[in-house]
């Protein structure tokens, strides 16, 4: 777009945003690679997981006592984020862009940023959707702790999940094509899980590995959102921590975006 | 306006709106870097006409329009449309001209009505989405998937979107390309319903004998300027190389008794045969005139130029400078 600027100057009518986001939401179910990818897997592995026994005893020493079941959800809620915002999201938001859709867009009077928005919409749905099913039926069916600082792990998780779209974004605006996006979100995928925990708990790590898990996304997200199942309000470093990734990638993001 | 009328439909825009242009574009210049796709263009399209913009590929075409619907900002020049500056007032223009890309897939996910009432919920005062639908022939598609429509339901479906905000001016991209013949002669007829409903129409092809059944007036542009701006037979008279008589005289004759007419450019000879080349009336004045002197022109051919020969000699290779062409 030659003048961004005046493309972002005029929020359209809100009969445009229900209709775009009711459209998203079509598309998202008719090729559910978000919903496969962000809510199947993860609920999936809840489910395998839960079926682990050794997993339903409580974690030593840990206080109040929590099973060790309760100390994967956060890491499985981590994993939802990465796979809905960093894996899947990228490649949805190019393929916009690299089948001129948001060309198309930018000749109507809704300018294509508004697509962008319903997109992420949906995805913040879908990734709420997940995060309930994976509480609820952990708590359910296979002795997850509730969380005790409800507003406390809302907030982590709302954090934790802008610091995750931002970086989604930022992949969206600088991958050529589709392609390349897929494989800078897988790449990004592993590194990210790592440190959340998924293959060593944070618990297990090395004093050194959990200084570097402490300033990623996920580590912080999975240290504040574990902080309020345990019933205290999260460290205010975790929290500043996403919000900091959230701010900057957010940013960088808008600033790098390329509309065609 | 251009002065030669030649077909009903010209008829009905010269007397429906006598010169009144709703783009007006002037000395517009835009470059990718250091190539510059469209060097000096000016040109105006008159109210409820349908307008081509003929070209090859690569002479600027598709800059031109992109730069009229405000997609791109002009390195210079003015552009005016409905009143409109494309950049400035983008809002209000976006509301009143519909476009239809060249490229571009639409979301194979969304069926067709589905598609069709997104773009309407953009616009203040959208079309019948139904009727739209029924108009351009999609309605036994309507609930069927983008993806599973064929290249002309797509190009429909496409068309449709460029008039769902009930625009007052259309500017239509490569209309046709990749469609069968059954399915451009379709396209075309449901161009000429559009602009009977009052639409105004730039068209952009590269097709002669689309511009010659559907434009009223055509710009031609190579190498990102003007070289010609007519009627579709005013441009095949002027630049065609004339029109062409061949025929067998009765017996031998002057040749001065034709060199002289003011219709005649040329006359040669192929063994028995004369080919005499000119412009205007050229039959009954040849005719005329070898009856004249007693000669009758047996078993007579006539060749009149065509807009394809006025294209062809329009746009030189780049071998040749621009500078020999002249612009109307």
């Amino acid at each position: 777009m030659s003048a961004p600027a005046a493309t972002l100057s005029r929020r359209p009518p809100r009969r445009a945003l229900n209709e775009l986001v009711v459209t998203e939401a079509k598309c998202a179910w008719r090729a559910p690679l978000s919903l496969a990818l962000g809510v199947l897997v993860p609920v999936t592995i809840l489910v395998i997981l839960g079926s682990v026994s050794g997993l339903k005893k409580t974690v030593p020493g840990s206080n109040p006592p929590v099973t060790y079941m309760t100390t994967y959800v956060p890491v499985l809620i981590g994993m939802v984020l990465a796979l809905t915002a960093v894996v899947s999201l990228p490649i949805v938001l190019v393929s916009q862009r690299e089948s001129a859709f948001l060309r198309r867009l930018s000749t109507t009077p809704v300018a294509p940023r508004w697509l962008l928005a319903a997109q992420v919409a949906v995805n913040f749905v879908l990734v709420a959707v997940a995060i309930v099913l994976i509480v609820a039926g952990g708590t359910l069916f296979f002795h997850v702790s509730a969380p005790a600082q409800l507003g406390g792990f809302v907030l982590s998780a709302l954090l934790a999940t802008a610091a995750l779209f931002a970086i989604g974004l930022l992949i969206a605006a600088v991958a050529a094509n589709r392609v390349v996006a897929a494989v800078l979100g897988t790449l990004l995928f592993y590194p990210l899980m790592f440190y959340a925990g998924l293959w060593v708990p944070r618990q297990s790590m090395s004093t050194a590995m959990r200084h570097i898990s402490d300033y990623t996304p996920l580590g912080a997200g999975v240290h504040a959102m574990l902080s309020s199942m345990q019933g205290s309000f999260p460290p205010v470093q975790p929290l500043l921590v996403m919000a900091a990734w959230a701010v900057v990638f957010g940013f960088a993001a808008v600033k790098l975006f390329r509309w065609e | 306006m251009a002065p030669v009328i030649h077909t009903p439909e010209s008829r009905k825009v010269a007397s429906r709106s006598l010169a009144h242009p709703v783009i007006e574009v002037s000395g517009l210049r835009k470059s990718y870097g250091s190539t510059a796709a469209v060097k000096d263009v000016s040109l105006e399209v008159e109210d409820g006409e349908i307008f081509g913009i003929l070209g090859p590929n690569g002479a600027g075409k598709t800059t031109t329009v992109e730069c009229i619907s405000g997609l791109r900002k002009p390195d210079s020049g003015t552009i005016s449309v409905l009143g409109l500056d494309p950049q400035r007032d983008r809002a209000a223009l976006r509301e009143r001209v519909g476009v239809q890309l060249q490229e571009g897939t639409l979301r194979p996910q969304l069926t067709v009505a589905e598609t069709v009432n997104l773009f309407a919920s953009f616009y203040a005062r959208p079309a019948d989405t139904e009727e739209l639908i029924e108009m351009l022939g999609l309605g036994p598609k309507r609930n069927a998937y983008y993806r599973r429509l064929s290249g002309g339901q797509k190009q429909r479906l496409s068309i449709a979107l460029a008039l769902v905000g009930n625009p007052q001016i259309a500017i239509l991209d490569e209309l046709t390309t990749g469609l069968d013949p059954q399915a451009r002669r379709e396209t075309w007829r449901l161009i000429e319903n559009v602009r009977d409903r009052g639409v105004t129409i730039l068209l952009v092809t590269h097709f002669m004998d689309e511009a010659e059944r559907l434009c009223n007036r055509v710009a031609v542009i190579d190498s990102g300027l003007v070289v010609a701006l007519d009627t579709p037979v005013g441009l095949a008279e002027r630049e065609g190389g004339g029109n062409h008589m061949r025929f067998r005289p009765s017996k031998p004759f002057d040749d001065r008794v034709l060199t002289g007419l003011a219709e005649v450019g040329r006359v040669e000879h192929e063994g028995p045969r004369t080919v005499v080349s000119g412009t205007g009336e050229l039959f009954n004045a040849v005719v005329h005139a070898l009856n004249a002197v007693g000669v009758e022109a047996l078993e007579v051919q006539l060749e009149s130029a065509t807009l394809e020969d006025a294209f062809l000699r329009l746009v030189q290779p780049a071998s040749k400078g621009r500078e020999e062409v002249t612009t109307p």
